[in-house]
C-alpha cells in the first residue's frame, strides 16, 4: 500500500516538525518573540547524542544529557542576547536571532567538523508490516515521545504553578508581573523549555537522518510553518500543525515529484497567511488589516 | 499617478535655494557623490578593489530600494532575494536560452519581478508585523527553490554559466572601471529617485503609514496601494541589481538567494541605520565587505559574523549612521523631525 506507507512517513516528520512547532509556539507566547535559532537547537540536540553515545552513555542518559546541555545553551542564550536588548522591535530580534543561528552553526562547525554522522535507532526490532506498508520501530518511538513530551507539557502548563504562572505571563508579563510572578524568571524558563523542545527534536530525528552542523536551518523553517499553520502561540495548533505539515509533504513527494518536497511547507505558510493568518486553530488574534 | 505631481511641486520649490547658485542647490550632495564616484573610478586600479566596490554598488541597490520598503514605509520583506534573484535568473534565461540581448533582458527582468512583486504583495501586504515577515520569508524560500529545482530552465543547484556580458553597440563593459562605473552610476540614479519619492506628497504619505497606519487612513491615504507600490518599487531595485549581479558575475547559483541574503539585506539596512539614503549606502557597503575580513578568521568565520550581528543589534539597534546623520541633517535643517522618532514603533 503506497498510501499507507507515505502516510507513516509523513506522520514520522510531521511528529518531529510537531515538536520543533511547539518549542517555537510556546516561545513566542511567552515573550512574542520569533526565535530563528531555534532549528540549531535541533541540530544541537542530535549532535549532543552524537557525542554522548560516543563516549559510550547509554541511550537514556545521552538523551537526557542532550536535552539538558541544549536547554542550557537556550538559557544562556536568553540571559546573553535578548535581554540586554533595550527596545526588543521585531526587526532587530530577527536579525540578533538570525545572527545567533550563524553562531551557533559555526559553533558546530567547529565542534564536529563538516563531516555527517549517524545514530543507530533506539531499538533494533525489525520494521512491522501492515498491510504491505513498512513501518519502522524508530518512527513508533519518534511517535511516542513527542506524544509523551507534549503531554508532560500540557500537564506541567495545566496542573503546576510554575506552568500556571507561564501562562499568566504569556497573556500580560505586566500584570503577572503586578500579582508577584518573577515574569523575567518565566520568559528564561521558556528559553530553557524550548531550548529543550529542539532538543528533544534533534535526539530523535538522529537516528533516521544524517546529522551535520547545517540540518538545523531547514528544520527550524520548516517547524515554523507548522506552528503557523496550526496557529502561533497554540499547543495543541503546533501538533495539528506538525502533523499536517509531514503528512501533506509525504503525501507531496509520493504522489507529484520529490522536488517539491521543501516548497509544500512554504506554499502552505503562504496559504495559511491569506486564507487564516491566525492558524488553524487561532489562538492569536490575526494581525490584519 | 499622485506621485508625479508630488514630484514636479517639489521640483519648483527646490529651486529657492539661499548661499549656493540655485540650480545647483538640491543637487549638491549628488554632485559631490557622483564627483566621489568618478574619483575612485579613476584612481582606484587594482582589479580586486574595484570588483569589491562595484558589489557594494550592487548590494547599496538592493538595500536602497529595501530602504523605501523598511524606513520609511515599515514594512518588513524577509524575502528579498527573490527579486534579486529573479532579476538575475530572467536576464540570465533570456539572454542564454532564447539569445536575446541583455537589454532586453533588463526589459524582462523588471517586468517580471514588478509583476510578480504585484501578485505576490497584493495578499501578503495585507499582512502586518510578524506575519508579514514570514509570508515574505515563505516567498522568498518558494523562488529560492523554484531556482534549485526548475533544472531546465535556471541550472539547478549546479549554477547558471556563460551569462554575456553587457555591452552598448560596439562598446562592451568588459574592465572592471567601466563595469564599476555602470553600477555606481544606477546607484546614482536610484538615490535621485529614492530622494525625489520621499520628498514628494508621496515620501510624506508612506512615513505616515510608518508612523500610523490607522491614523494614515483617516487622512485618506489608501495605505494598502501605497505599500504595494513601494513594495513593487523595491522589487524593482532588487531586481535591477540582480541584473547587473548577473552580467557582472556571469555565474548564478541558487544559494546567492536564499533565505540569508535576505537577512544580510534587511541587515544592511537596519545597520546603516533605517529611513536614510546614505545609511543604506553605509550598511551595505559593511556587510558586503565584512565578509572579506572574517577570511582571517578562517574557520571561526561564521562564529565571528554571527556574533557581530548579534553586538551591533544589541547595542546600536537604530543602525551605525542614526546618530551621525541626524546631526548632519539637523545641522542642514532639513525635515529630521518626521525621520528620527519614528524609528522605535516599527513592525508591530
Amino acid at each position: 500500500m503506497e498510501f499507507l506507507q507515505y502516510l507513516f512517513s509523513g506522520i514520522t516528520s510531521g511528529a518531529i516538525y510537531a515538536v520543533i512547532a511547539v518549542g517555537f509556539s510556546m516561545l513566542y507566547s511567552a515573550t512574542d518573540l520569533i526565535n530563528f535559532a531555534h532549528g540549531e537547537f535541533v541540530m544541537l540536540g542530535a549532535l549532543c547524542l552524537v557525542t554522548m553515545k560516543a563516549i559510550g552513555m547509554p541511550l537514556p542518559i545521552a538523551f537526557l544529557n542532550a536535552v539538558l546541555i541544549v536547554g542550557l545553551i537556550g538559557l544562556i542564550f536568553e540571559r546573553l542576547a535578548i535581554r540586554p536588548v533595550k527596545r526588543p522591535q521585531p526587526i532587530v530580534l530577527v536579525i540578533i536571532t538570525v545572527g545567533a543561528s550563524i553562531f551557533f552553526r559555526g559553533m558546530a562547525m567547529i565542534l564536529w567538523g563538516k563531516d555527517t554522522y549517524s545514530v543507530p535507532p533506539f531499538s533494533d526490532h525489525p520494521p512491522i508490516i501492515i498491510s504491505g506498508a513498512a513501518l519502522l520501530p524508530q518512527s513508533l518511538w519518534i511517535l511516542f515521545i513527542v506524544l509523551a513530551v507534549v503531554a508532560c507539557l500540557y500537564l506541567f502548563y495545566q496542573k503546576t504553578l510554575t506552568g500556571k504562572a507561564m501562562q499568566a505571563c504569556a497573556i500580560s508579563k505586566k500584570a503577572a508581573w503586578l500579582m508577584g510572578i518573577p515574569a523575567k524568571w518565566m520568559v528564561s524558563l521558556s528559553f530553557l523549555l524550548s531550548a529543550a523542545m529542539g532538543a528533544v527534536a534533534g535526539v530523535i530525528i538522529a537516528p533516521i537522518t544524517m546529522c551535520s552542523y547545517d540540518m538545523g536551518t531547514m528544520l527550524g523553517l520548516k517547524g515554523f510553518c507548522a506552528a503557523m499553520l496550526g496557529g502561533l502561540g497554540s499547543l495543541w495548533g503546533a501538533l495539528l500543525g506538525g502533523f499536517l505539515l509531514g503528512i501533506l509533504e509525504a503525501m507531496g513527494v509520493g504522489f507529484f515529484s520529490s522536488s517539491i518536497k521543501d516548497a509544500i511547507a512554504f506554499l502552505l505558510l503562504l496559504f495559511i497567511l491569506y486564507v487564516r493568518p491566525g492558524g488553524i486553530i487561532g489562538a492569536v488574534q490575526a494581525k490584519r488589516f | 499617478m499622485s506621485g508625479l505631481g508630488g514630484l514636479s511641486v517639489r521640483f519648483r520649490q527646490s529651486g529657492f535655494s539661499v548661499k549656493i547658485p540655485s540650480f545647483l542647490g538640491p543637487s549638491l550632495p549628488y554632485l559631490l557623490f557622483a564627483g566621489a564616484i568618478a574619483l575612485v573610478g579613476l584612481w582606484v586600479e587594482n582589479f580586486y578593489y574595484l570588483q569589491v566596490l562595484t558589489f557594494i554598488g550592487i548590494n547599496t541597490l538592493v538595500a536602497l530600494g529595501l530602504n523605501m520598503l523598511m524606513g520609511y514605509a515599515g514594512q518588513i520583506s524577509l524575502g528579498h532575494a527573490a527579486f534579486f534573484g529573479i532579476g538575475a535568473y530572467s536576464t540570465a534565461i533570456l539572454t542564454v536560452h532564447y539569445g536575446f540581448s541583455p537589454w532586453i533582458g533588463l526589459a524582462g527582468a523588471i517586468s517580471i519581478a514588478g509583476l510578480v512583486a504585484l501578485v505576490v504583495g497584493l495578499p501578503t501586504l495585507k499582512l502586518s508585523g510578524y506575519y508579514l515577515g514570514m509570508g515574505t520569508l515563505g516567498f522568498g524560500m518558494i523562488v529560492h527553490i523554484l531556482f534549485r529545482e526548475w533544472t531546465s530552465m535556471t541550472g539547478g543547484a549546479s549554477g547558471f554559466v556563460g551569462i554575456p556580458p553587457l555591452s552598448v553597440g560596439n562598446y562592451t563593459f568588459y574592465s572592471p572601471t567601466a563595469y564599476f562605473s555602470l553600477v555606481w552610476g544606477t546607484v546614482l540614479i536610484g538615490v535621485i529617485i529614492c530622494r525625489r519619492i520621499i520628498d514628494s506628497r508621496i515620501g510624506r504619505a508612506l512615513r505616515s503609514v510608518h508612523d500610523s497606519e490607522a491614523a494614515a487612513r483617516a487622512m485618506g491615504i489608501d495605505t494598502h496601494m501605497l505599500k504595494l507600490q513601494v513594495f513593487v518599487l523595491s522589487a524593482l531595485f532588487a531586481s535591477v541589481a540582480g541584473f547587473l549581479y548577473a552580467h557582472f558575475v556571469t555565474f548564478i547559483s541558487p544559494g546567492t538567494f536564499d533565505f540569508l541574503t535576505s537577512v544580510r539585506m534587511v541587515t544592511m539596512v537596519v545597520i546603516g541605520g533605517m529611513a536614510s539614503i546614505w545609511g543604506a549606502l553605509l550598511g551595505a557597503a559593511l556587510l558586503t565587505l565584512l565578509p572579506d575580513w572574517l577570511h582571517t578568521f578562517s574557520e571561526f568565520e561564521m562564529v565571528v559574523y554571527g556574533l557581530i550581528l548579534m553586538v551591533v543589534m544589541i547595542l546600536l539597534p537604530q543602525g551605525l549612521t542614526r546618530g551621525i546623520l541626524d546631526l548632519w541633517e539637523k545641522s542642514k535643517g532639513e525635515d529630521i523631525d518626521i525621520k528620527g522618532e519614528s524609528d522605535g514603533d516599527s513592525f508591530r
